[in-house]
């Protein structure tokens, strides 16, 4: 192919854009946090109102990923206004002293068809504990989709001490179902 | 053929049967209404709604024998109205006794609480989560339960005058103990 001296710096362009295409803007409105577990094997949902995320995601080029999410406790919605005090007081999250839970990204492992896993610190009420994150990339032109969900044990971070760590009533699996979605922005060099 | 003086065992025991678990189910939800939130709490939230439906389908299996059984006849010293009257409240009993389950589950379900039967068997959702609509439901449920309280003591009235009162077979065709009437099932 006989490339003309005008279209060579565009093609250029469109190629060096192609190479880094990094999914680093996070758009709010597309992104949440929510939560499932079982009580008394009923099972029930929430989501967190406040969280904030900062990613940045090439697919060509995931030793470099990066990812973190804080999640602003108090600002959880359990669907009952009775629920959303009890879980911010001392024997829940106890959010006058851990306001925020983190997940810090350590490493990113591509699975293969779009699926990858994140590994991770997480930390909530002073607790440091691992966790791995499965979730999918959904890219549709300049934005993407992250959709992941991971358990974990909610006494492991001693959510719900006292007589809430009877687990006949409030189980102790915990689901964490995350999307996050991020406009491309040419990567940083 | 002589017409059945007494209830069906069936009947009796499916009446008796409710009886008692309305007995349990009304003071239960007055008690749970007012604890603060607590595992004990939630406990009793799902006993409450597991009582409430076994008594649902008790009422759909006793709708279920009273379309196969015509009540024995009431003794005809009873006046025909209050025999009209007798019947319009049972009527509105078996409404209540279907109605008040459903405006629980109803508003188990606006309120984003799925129905699962003695934590077992998950009920479907009969509307989608709306809180307002759960919270109108839940007085609905509180007003129709008051409005069972006194139709279930103008009952209880009427049947212990007449065993007492007018001396009078009415109660003895409901009793589980007692001459056997014909066609017992
Ligand atoms: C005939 C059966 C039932 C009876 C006699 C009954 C009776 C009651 C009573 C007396 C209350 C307290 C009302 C108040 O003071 O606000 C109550 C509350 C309640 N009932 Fe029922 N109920 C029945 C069935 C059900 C069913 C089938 C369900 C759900 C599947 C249910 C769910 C509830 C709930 C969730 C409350 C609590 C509302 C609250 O405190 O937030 N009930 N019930
Ligand atoms: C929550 C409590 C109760 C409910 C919901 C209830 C409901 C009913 C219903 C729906 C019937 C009509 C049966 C039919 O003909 O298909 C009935 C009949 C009867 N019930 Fe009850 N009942 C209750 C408690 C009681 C109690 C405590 C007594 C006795 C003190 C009683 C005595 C009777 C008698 C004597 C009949 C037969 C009346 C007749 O044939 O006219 N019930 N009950």
């Amino acid at each position: 192919m006989r490339i003309s001296h005008y279209s060579l710096p565009l093609f250029l362009l469109l190629a060096h854009g192609a190479q880094a295409v990094e999914f680093n803007t996070v758009q709010p409105a597309g992104s949440m946090v929510a939560f499932a577990y079982k009580q008394m094997n009923v099972p029930m949902e929430g989501k967190f109102g406040k969280f904030s995320a900062s990613i940045a995601f090439d697919p060509e080029r995931i030793q470099s990923a990066q990812a973190r999410i804080e999640v602003d406790l108090a600002s959880i919605d359990t669907g009952f206004s009775e629920s959303d005090d009890e879980v911010a007081g001392k024997l829940w999250f106890n959010t006058k002293a851990f306001p925020v839970a983190q997940f810090v990204s350590g490493g990113v492992k591509a699975l293969g068809n779009n699926r990858f896993e994140a590994l991770g610190k997480l930390t909530i009420k002073g607790r440091v504990l691992d966790v791995v994150a499965p979730f999918t990339f959904k890219q549709e032109g300049r934005v993407a989709v992250f959709d992941g969900t991971f358990s974990l044990k909610r006494l492991d971070y001693a959510i719900g001490e006292g007589i809430w760590s009877d687990l006949s009533t409030v189980a102790n699996e915990i689901q964490i179902k995350f999307r996050i979605t991020a406009a491309a922005a040419p990567a940083k060099k | 053929m002589t017409p059945a003086t007494r209830y069906t065992a069936t009947a009796i025991a499916l009446h008796w049967l409710t009886a008692l678990l309305i007995a349990a189910t009304f003071p239960l939800g007055l008690y749970m209404h007012g604890l603060a939130l607590s595992p004990f709490k939630l406990q009793l939230v799902s006993y409450h709604k597991w009582l409430g439906v076994t008594i649902f389908l008790l009422a759909l299996a006793r709708l279920a024998w009273r379309l196969g059984h015509a009540p024995p006849p009431l003794p005809d010293t009873i006046p025909a109205w209050q025999q009209r009257a007798a019947q319009g409240l049972h009527h509105l009993l078996y409404v209540l006794l279907l109605v008040i389950p459903l405006s629980g589950w109803l508003m188990s379900s606006a309120k984003g609480v799925p129905v699962v039967y003695l934590g077992m068997v998950q009920l479907p959702d009969l509307v989608g989560k709306d809180k307002a609509l759960g919270e109108m439901l839940e007085g609905i449920h509180e007003m129709l339960n008051f409005g069972l309280m006194g139709l279930v003591g103008m009952h209880v009235a009427a049947a212990l005058k007449h065993h007492f009162i007018d001396k009078d077979t009415t109660l003895l065709r409901m009793l589980p103990f007692g001459k056997r009437g014909n066609h017992e099932n």
